[in-house]
This record gives C-alpha cells, sequence and structure tokens, in this order.
C-alpha cells in the first residue's frame, strides 16, 4: 500500500531519526510512505487572523501537491499536522476562501505552472489529512501492527506525551477528545508498554517559546517531565521534533530549580515501534538524543 | 349578502405606528371593497380599544372585522371575545398581523412598510369576506388525569388534581416516588431536610382516594387527544406481587446479589431484590433481573422466594400493560445531571474524588451512603480541602451546552455552607462565574456562607483537575485578583448543567410535544402560556420543560394542575372547528388523505367509497388539503378560494 507522504522541513533537516525511523516502520506494517515529489513549508504556524487567506496559502498549495498523489496525505510532525489539517478544513468549509485560495495559487507565478500542469484543477479539500498514528490505528491497524511485532515492549513503562498541537482546537483537529485522548495509550499498548497516565500529557511544552523566552518554556516542559517522573515513568515518548527538543535537550535547565531532578529518555513513537518490529541499526537513531535511551532501553534487553 | 367588514388599526404605542403611517392605512382600507368601517387607535387591545370595535360593530351593522395588530399568537383569542360579546360570530374576527410581518422588520423604509402593511390588511379582509360563522366542536371528555413523573413536581400536580377532585393516575418509572429531591440533604435557602418535607408529600399522594399511583410503570402508548386520550402504562415485572407483598424487608436482608445503588449515585451497594431508599413509597421492593443470582444463574439462588412469608416472589412475572382514558396530560418528567464523564477536564469519571452534586447531597445525607460524614471516596478520609465548581457544562457554548442551569450557584453555596459546618476547619472553595442568586432568601444565604462559613468565593474558572500525590490538584484562576490559581484539594466537587432526563426524549418524542434544541420540554408561550404544551392537552411541571429549584417546580406543577381543572371544569371539551372537511361530491375515495394524516383524523367510509374526516381528532394541519388531487379536502375559513384572492390582493400593484 502506497500512501502519500509529507515530512516537512524539520523532519527533512533535524529530527531525520523521526523520519528514518518512520519510513522504515512503514515498510514493515505493509506500507510504503511516498514522499510527495514537490512541497514546501507548511507554514509552521496556524494564523489566527480569519480574514486573509494569504496566510493558508502554503499549507493549501502543500495539500493541492498531495490531491495529484492520492487522497490521503499522512504526516509526523504535530506543527505539519495542526497546520495541514486546520487548513484543509478552512478550504472544506469555506467556499469563499477557498475559492480565493485556489485564484491565489493561480496568481501565484512560481506556482502556477506548478498549479496548472501539475494537479490540473482546484484544489477543493478532497485530500483526508492524517497523522501517522491514526495510519496505523485507522489504515493499517492496530491489530494488523500488532501481528508483525517481533517482540512486544512488556514492562517498559512509557508517558505518552501528546502535546497540544495534535488536539485542539478539538472541532477542527478532530483528532481526539482533548481532555482525555487515547490514540496513543492504544498505540503503546499494542507495542505491550506499561502505559504511564499523567496529567500532564496534554500540557503544552513551551513551543517556540524557547526562542523567546526560554525560562516560560523550560517551566512548561519541566511540569511535563515532572509528571511523568513523578507518575513512574521511565521514557517518555512524542510525537514532535519541538517537543522532543524542549523536553529532552532541556533537561539541565530543569534539573537547576528542581532539587532531585532525575533525567529521562524522550524518544519519537516510531522510534520505539522501529524496535518492537525488530528493526535495527542505522534506521533507530538515538544519537541526537541529549538523555540516552539506550540504558533504560538495554536494561529491559530491548537493544 | 354584502359583506361589511370593520377594519381597525392598533399603533402598539410607537410599535407600529412609529413605523408604519396607521392613519394612511385606515384611509386607504376604508376605500377597499367590502369595508364598510375603518379607524385607528392607539393600544387596540386595551379596554378603550376593544370597546370601540364592539361600538363600532354595532353602530355599522359589520359582518367581519380585521384588527390590524401584533401576531394572532398574542390577541386573536381576545379579539375574537370581543367580536362575540358585539354579536359577530368569532371566526369572522381576524388578525393582521402588521407588526412583527411589517413594522418590526421594515423599521429603515416608512413608506415601503405602510404599502406592506396596507398589502397584508388587504389580504386578511379578502379572507374575511368568505370566512363562515362557526361554532366550536363540543366533544365528551373524561374527567381523568395522568401525571407523568414521580418527583416533587408530579407529586404536587397529582395531588392538586386530585383534590381539586378529580381522579389522577400517577406513573412513575422507578420503583418509588421522590425523584431526585428525595436524595437531597438540606435544602436553600432554609436548611429545610429535603426529606422531612418530601416524604409526608409522598405519603400523602400515594394515600388519597383519587390518585392511582403507579409506581415500576412507564407508558407505553398514548392516543387520542385532549378530553379523550387513550393510555397504555406498562407496569413493569418487579418478580413480586407487590399488592401481597408486606414490606417486610427479609428478601432485601438475605438477598446475595449486590450492585451499586442507583439512588446513592453509585457511592454504596443495593441488594437485587431492592427499595431505592428505607422511605421508599410504595416501601415494597422490586427484583432486578439483571443482577438477580437466580437469573444469572439459571435458576440457582431463590433465597427471596424460599424466604417470603407471603409468598409474593413470581420469578415467571410478565410486564402487564394497563390501559385507562384520560382527559389531560401533566408531563413532569425531570432531569438529569450532564454525565461527568464529559467533563474530561477535570477528570469526570477518572477520578474519584472528583464527584458530582448528587453524589456530595447523598454523602451530606443523614440516611446517605456516609450517614452525613463527608468522607471522600478514594480512602475515606475526611477532605480538609474542598473545591466546588459551578457551571460544569453549563454556559459553555463551545464545548457544553449553552443555558445557564439556574440551580448550581445556589447548591453549591449550600453544599460549602454544609460542608463547613460538618468540618469547621476545614476550607471550602467556590469556583464561579457569577453568582445568580435570584430567589427570595438566596442572596442572603450566599451572603452568609461567604461571610460567616467562611467560603472562599473565587471568580474564574478551572481549567484543570488532576490527581497528584493523592491530591486533586485544582487548576484555576482568580479573575478579580488577576493571577492564576492551584490548590491542592482533597475532593472536587463538580455543579453538573441540568439537562432533560434522558428517557423523558423518548416519551416527548412519542407524545409528539416539541421540544428545544436541548430536549427541555417547548410551552406554548414561554411568557403567557409557561405550563401548558402547544399539544393540547398536556401540560408541563418541574425540570423538565428547563433547570428549576423545589419551589419553582412546586409552583409550576401547581399551575398545571388549575389549568388541568381549568379544562375539567367544562362537561365537555371545545375544541377549535378550524379543520378540514370532505367535498362529498367531488372525492373520489382515493385515500391519499387517508395515508397523509398523522393524527389518523382522515377515515375512509366503505360504504360511500369516499373519505370523511373525524372533526373530534382533526387538528386543522392541512395536510390532507395539500395532497388531496381534486380539492375534495378543505380547509374551514381557508378554502383554496379563499387563500387564491388572499394571494391575488398581495399581488395586486
Amino acid at each position: 500500500m502506497k500512501i502519500p507522504y509529507y515530512p516537512g522541513c524539520t523532519l527533512h533537516e533535524r529530527a531525520l531519526d523521526f523520519d528514518v525511523s518512520a519510513r522504515e516502520c512503514a515498510k514493515a506494517v505493509g506500507v510504503e510512505l511516498q514522499e510527495l515529489p514537490i512541497w514546501t513549508c507548511c507554514g509552521a504556524v496556524f494564523p489566527l487572523v480569519s480574514d486573509n487567506v494569504m496566510e493558508i496559502l502554503a499549507p493549501v498549495r502543500n495539500l493541492a501537491y498531495a490531491a495529484r498523489e492520492g487522497d490521503k496525505l499522512v504526516t509526523l510532525c504535530s506543527f505539519c499536522y495542526h497546520v495541514l489539517k486546520r487548513a484543509n478544513k478552512v478550504v472544506k468549509d469555506d467556499p469563499e476562501k477557498m475559492e480565493k485560495a485556489n485564484l491565489f495559487l493561480r496568481a501565484d507565478t512560481e506556482a502556477r505552472e506548478e498549479v496548472e500542469s501539475y494537479t490540473r484543477k482546484d484544489y477543493e479539500g478532497q485530500v483526508d489529512v492524517l497523522h501517522y498514528l491514526e495510519m496505523l490505528r485507522d489504515v493499517v491497524g492496530y491489530d494488523e501492527v500488532k501481528k508483525k511485532l517481533r517482540r512486544t515492549l512488556d514492562g517498559l513503562r512509557v508517558a505518552p506525551y501528546y502535546g497540544c498541537m495534535l488536539l485542539r482546537p478539538k472541532k477542527e483537529m478532530e483528532f481526539d477528545d482533548p481532555e482525555q485522548p487515547s490514540i496513543f495509550e492504544e498505540f503503546l499498548d499494542t507495542l505491550g508498554c506499561d502505559v504511564v497516565d499523567f496529567a500532564m500529557k496534554t500540557e503544552c511544552c513551551g513551543g517556540f517559546q524557547i526562542v523567546a523566552d526560554e525560562d516560560l518554556a523550560v517551566q512548561c516542559s519541566r511540569n511535563v517531565v515532572g509528571s511523568a517522573l513523578k507518575n513512574g515513568a521511565e521514557i517518555i515518548v512524542t510525537t514532535c521534533p519541538l517537543c522532543r527538543y524542549n523536553l529532552d535537550k532541556k533537561q539541565d535547565e530543569m534539573a537547576k530549580s528542581v532539587r532531585g531532578f532525575k533525567k529521562i529518555p524522550v524518544v519519537y513513537f516510531t522510534q520505539l515501534l522501529g524496535i518492537a518490529l525488530g528493526i535495527g541499526g542505522e534506521h533507530i537513531d538515538f544519537s541526537d538524543n541529549y538523555v540516552d535511551p539506550r540504558p533504560v532501553l538495554a536494561g529491559k534487553s530491548l537493544l | 349578502m354584502e359583506e361589511r367588514i370593520g377594519v381597525f388599526v392598533c399603533h402598539c404605542g410607537s410599535n407600529i405606528a412609529g413605523v408604519v403611517d396607521v392613519k394612511r392605512v385606515a384611509e386607504e382600507l376604508g376605500k377597499y371593497p367590502g369595508v364598510a368601517y375603518s379607524t385607528d387607535y392607539t393600544y387596540m387591545c386595551s379596554d378603550p380599544g376593544q370597546t370601540m370595535v364592539k361600538d363600532a360593530i354595532k353602530e355599522h351593522n359589520l359582518s367581519g372585522v380585521i384588527v390590524a395588530a401584533c401576531s394572532p399568537t398574542l390577541h386573536e383569542a381576545t379579539f375574537r371575545r370581543a367580536g362575540r360579546v358585539a354579536g359577530v360570530n368569532p371566526y369572522q374576527v381576524e388578525i393582521a398581523n402588521i407588526r412583527e410581518q411589517c413594522s418590526w422588520v421594515h423599521q429603515g423604509d416608512k413608506e415601503a412598510a405602510t404599502r406592506k402593511a396596507i398589502k397584508i390588511i388587504k389580504t386578511m379582509v379578502e379572507k374575511a369576506r368568505l370566512d363562515e360563522a362557526l361554532d366550536p366542536i363540543a366533544v365528551p371528555m373524561t374527567h381523568k388525569a395522568l401525571v407523568v413523573g414521580g418527583g416533587i413536581a408530579g407529586i404536587q400536580a397529582a395531588l392538586d388534581i386530585a383534590n381539586a377532585g378529580y381522579e389522577t393516575i400517577l406513573v412513575e418509572r422507578g420503583p418509588s416516588i421522590g425523584g431526585h429531591m428525595a436524595q437531597l440533604s438540606e435544602t436553600f435557602p432554609t436548611l429545610d431536610c429535603s426529606q422531612c418535607i418530601m416524604t409526608p408529600k409522598m405519603v400523602e399522594v400515594a394515600q388519597h382516594p383519587r390518585v392511582k399511583l403507579m409506581t415500576y410503570s412507564e407508558i407505553d402508548d398514548v392516543s387520542g387527544y385532549v378530553g379523550n386520550f387513550k393510555v397504555k402504562i406498562r407496569k413493569k415485572a418487579a418478580y413480586l406481587d407487590r399488592d401481597i407483598c408486606n414490606g417486610c424487608g427479609l428478601c432485601m436482608e438475605k438477598c446475595p446479589a449486590k450492585t451499586t445503588s442507583e439512588f446513592d449515585e453509585g457511592l454504596a451497594q443495593r441488594k437485587a431484590i431492592y427499595t431505592p431508599f428505607p422511605q421508599a413509597v410504595p416501601n415494597k421492593p422490586v427484583l432486578d433481573r439483571d443482577h438477580c443470582t437466580y437469573f444469572l444463574n439459571d435458576g440457582k439462588c431463590g433465597i427471596c422466594k424460599k424466604i417470603c412469608p407471603v409468598q409474593c416472589i413470581d420469578y415467571e412475572q410478565e410486564d402487564e400493560i394497563v390501559e385507562d382514558e384520560v382527559g389531560a396530560i401533566v408531563v413532569a418528567t425531570g432531569y438529569d445531571l450532564y454525565p461527568i464523564e464529559n467533563l474530561g477536564e477535570y477528570g469526570g469519571g477518572k477520578y474519584p474524588d472528583v464527584i458530582t452534586s448528587l453524589q456530595f447531597e447523598r454523602m451530606l445525607s443523614a440516611s446517605g451512603p456516609t450517614e452525613g460524614e463527608v468522607k471522600r471516596p478514594s480512602d475515606g478520609k475526611v477532605p480538609e480541602t474542598v473545591v466546588f465548581l459551578t457551571c460544569c457544562g453549563s454556559r459553555d457554548p463551545e464545548a457544553h451546552m449553552p443555558y445557564c442551569s439556574k440551580v448550581c450557584c445556589m447548591y453549591l453555596t449550600k453544599h460549602a455552607m454544609l460542608y463547613k459546618h460538618k468540618v469547621h476547619d476545614g476550607q471550602a472553595y467556590v469556583f464561579y462565574m457569577d453568582v445568580r442568586t435570584a430567589g427570595k432568601g438566596y442572596e442572603e444565604f450566599y451572603t452568609r456562607a461567604a461571610e460567616e462559613d467562611d467560603v472562599l468565593f473565587l471568580r474564574g474558572k478551572v481549567s484543570k483537575i488532576f490527581e497528584e500525590d493523592g491530591k486533586v490538584v485544582v487548576w484555576g484562576v482568580d479573575t478579580l485578583a488577576g493571577r492564576k490559581v492551584e490548590i491542592e484539594a482533597d475532593m472536587a466537587v463538580l455543579g453538573l448543567a441540568t439537562v432533560p432526563n434522558a428517557a423523558a426524549k423518548d416519551l416527548a418524542n412519542m407524545l409528539k410535544l416539541h421540544t428545544d434544541e436541548w430536549g427541555f420540554l417547548a410551552e406554548a408561550h414561554p411568557k403567557l402560556r409557561p405550563v401548558e404544551s402547544l399539544a393540547p392537552g398536556f401540560y408541563l411541571a418541574g425540570a423538565a420543560q428547563g433547570p428549576k429549584d423545589i419551589p419553582e417546580a412546586v409552583a409550576q406543577a401547581s399551575a398545571a394542575a388549575s389549568k388541568v381543572a381549568h379544562l375539567f371544569a367544562e362537561e365537555e371539551y371545545h375544541r377549535e372547528p378550524i379543520i378540514a372537511w370532505i367535498d362529498e361530491d367531488t372525492c373520489a375515495g382515493c385515500r391519499v388523505c387517508v395515508s397523509v394524516c398523522p393524527y389518523d383524523a382522515a377515515e375512509f367510509d366503505v360504504e360511500k367509497g369516499i373519505a370523511r374526516i373525524q372533526e373530534a381528532i382533526c387538528e386543522g394541519c392541512g395536510a390532507c388539503i395539500a395532497a388531496c388531487p381534486s380539492a375534495s379536502a378543505q380547509q374551514r375559513n381557508l378554502t383554496d378560494e379563499q387563500v387564491y384572492k388572499m394571494v391575488s390582493a398581495a399581488l395586486e400593484g
């Protein structure tokens, strides 16, 4: 099964460990992720202005490219998923904005040829934007994933960290219940992990504030990491490169304000999936992790 | 006969006259064919206005009257009465709506509004010219009422109707009457013990000679029409003969099967054979087969049957359908709390120490599972800090219900106060959006809680509740101080939104009663007919119509009862004669009308081979008229001819 895939800039450049593990895992469960032949940045932030279509052109253009490839588009990064999904909803729900966006796309000299020759039709919201987790659950099926596992991650106490971008706003994202989500837990259940419930799993990690106000961002991620630790987690999994960055690379800063702070590794969910699927070597790469997950994994004989 | 129609143009203060040139309207209409007299006045519905209409009828020998004013739902009845007094048949008095349908919607354009008003009145003149004199249809009536729902509203309604001298059937779905009020501890603002004021009423209604009490029963079907309903009531199998049972309670004592108690809101257990609470009325158990060992284990148990001293247990019992006839139905099906599970942000249904307001009531109740002691469910510890949250699901159009549930501010204030009375050095916080205390003695009650009982009221919403280290951590905001608040509490009580009783929705569907979009029963008029349904013969009482506290529910129940008594005061019921009739000469007997009639009023006369409308049943909805291929079905005073003439008048010029 081939499904169009949108990696996004971060997975293309910095979070290669996420991208590579995701592609390999997909193969192992019978899906070939086909990277869009042409794509650009998604815009990274969904605009709060509601009267300026300009701001959603980047994601809509990417969706228009995707429409040529198929009726689905899979992505991983929480920000990409968030922006693509919401932009898609704007196009679907608002005919006026849809028309305007298409006019812009046609007027855009650089995009014109591509849109005309490549998509040959307007974009009307026909692509279903899927998160990789949704692909596993709804397209492949968790039961199928389970059948493909080479080992289960028994006894590994994993805290699933959703962050905020996947879940909110509820009516636009339609991803899961933003208050008590379950898709991540069900995924970890499939892998055989001990799922750790923790109250901060849907709180913000600090996001882009890490650039403008590091203290604030560290305070946010400290809450998340602290809550996971308090509830007995050994490892935190995330779906977002920025969350990974804030939760993982800032643990020295977190430690400064908390006595007896214990470090905890933060990995991408596809890395755990890869281990369970028996994918090894360079495809499951932990060299970019600040807090090394290998001791914990080795302790459970998972490496 | 030449029609002599009078046109009376109302100013409605400035509501109409501020936009429409009423003088010109009256003048123009005076020249219209068939109009014998035309005038205008400031308030036509006032006494001088009505007198003006009556005098004009006599003076100008009018055959029909048009009052150009507000919507007919407001004053059609008023002017029809005035017409009758002065000698014009009420059905030849018509309203031309030039307020809602003209002046209010065309405030910016006086000229156009005036022209439209003239047209509206002309169409009504055309209608009135062909209006027949009609008489209300008298149908026999059963002077017996049915009250659905045995909470405080249903009990009050049943008592009042019975005390007015009419037979009443009170049907309750559960094993006992009492409703939610029986679950409450003490009631605001007087702190009366709910049981103390409730149980005597329960006994009174059960013993009333004119009340037939049917508990553990549901309405299966209702047919017929006002004054002549046929009802089928399903007496659910209780697996024991409640007529023989003497209520000794031995079976309940010995029954080995347990399940969670609905009455105690899951905080305690009950037996499979049970009465919901010791003061239940009737104080006779029912057997819940879903939890009974006998039924679950293929007949292995039977202890209750062995032990019953009067041999009333009957495992073979089946539901029984009781049929009866009533003339009026009071719907008092009450409310439910919005499901706590829907409040995921507060860990509703996930954390044992985040509880509902009704659970807290049971905890406070002297006869409750903790015998009145406040103990948190997780470990039975007396909580030192309790946070009370208003508007859990109410006033939240984004995620939950948009409306105000009305009673939560008061009962949470009461909860906090009673908690402080029981745990003197405990700390009670109430998070609120606004404290709404509109009731007699309510504001004083709130002040007392804040000032004398040191309840801390924090203006702001709670964003999240989670459990950590055995505490219920509450994240909120104090908008008056402008800062975030984090409280490490022992327990949180959610003031959940009031929603219509889940089962009542099906009942409303079956009875074809209008509801609002949330499922609350709709009243016929929000101000002037608050206890009647739009469907004739149905009356509303209690929280089924909207969130209400006890005094309001009781007042509405009494009002509904008085409406029933008002209906029953007449020997026969008089129905509106604006209904369909079939022209026997042209009807081909195709039976389309029979198939489209939603009230089963159109029937086929086999002998004559044509259709016939049963006058006592027809509601005048017009479905058959639209469907009839030969135009043989016609509406009285709204015939095709009238409609065509009205359309022509509307399109002219």
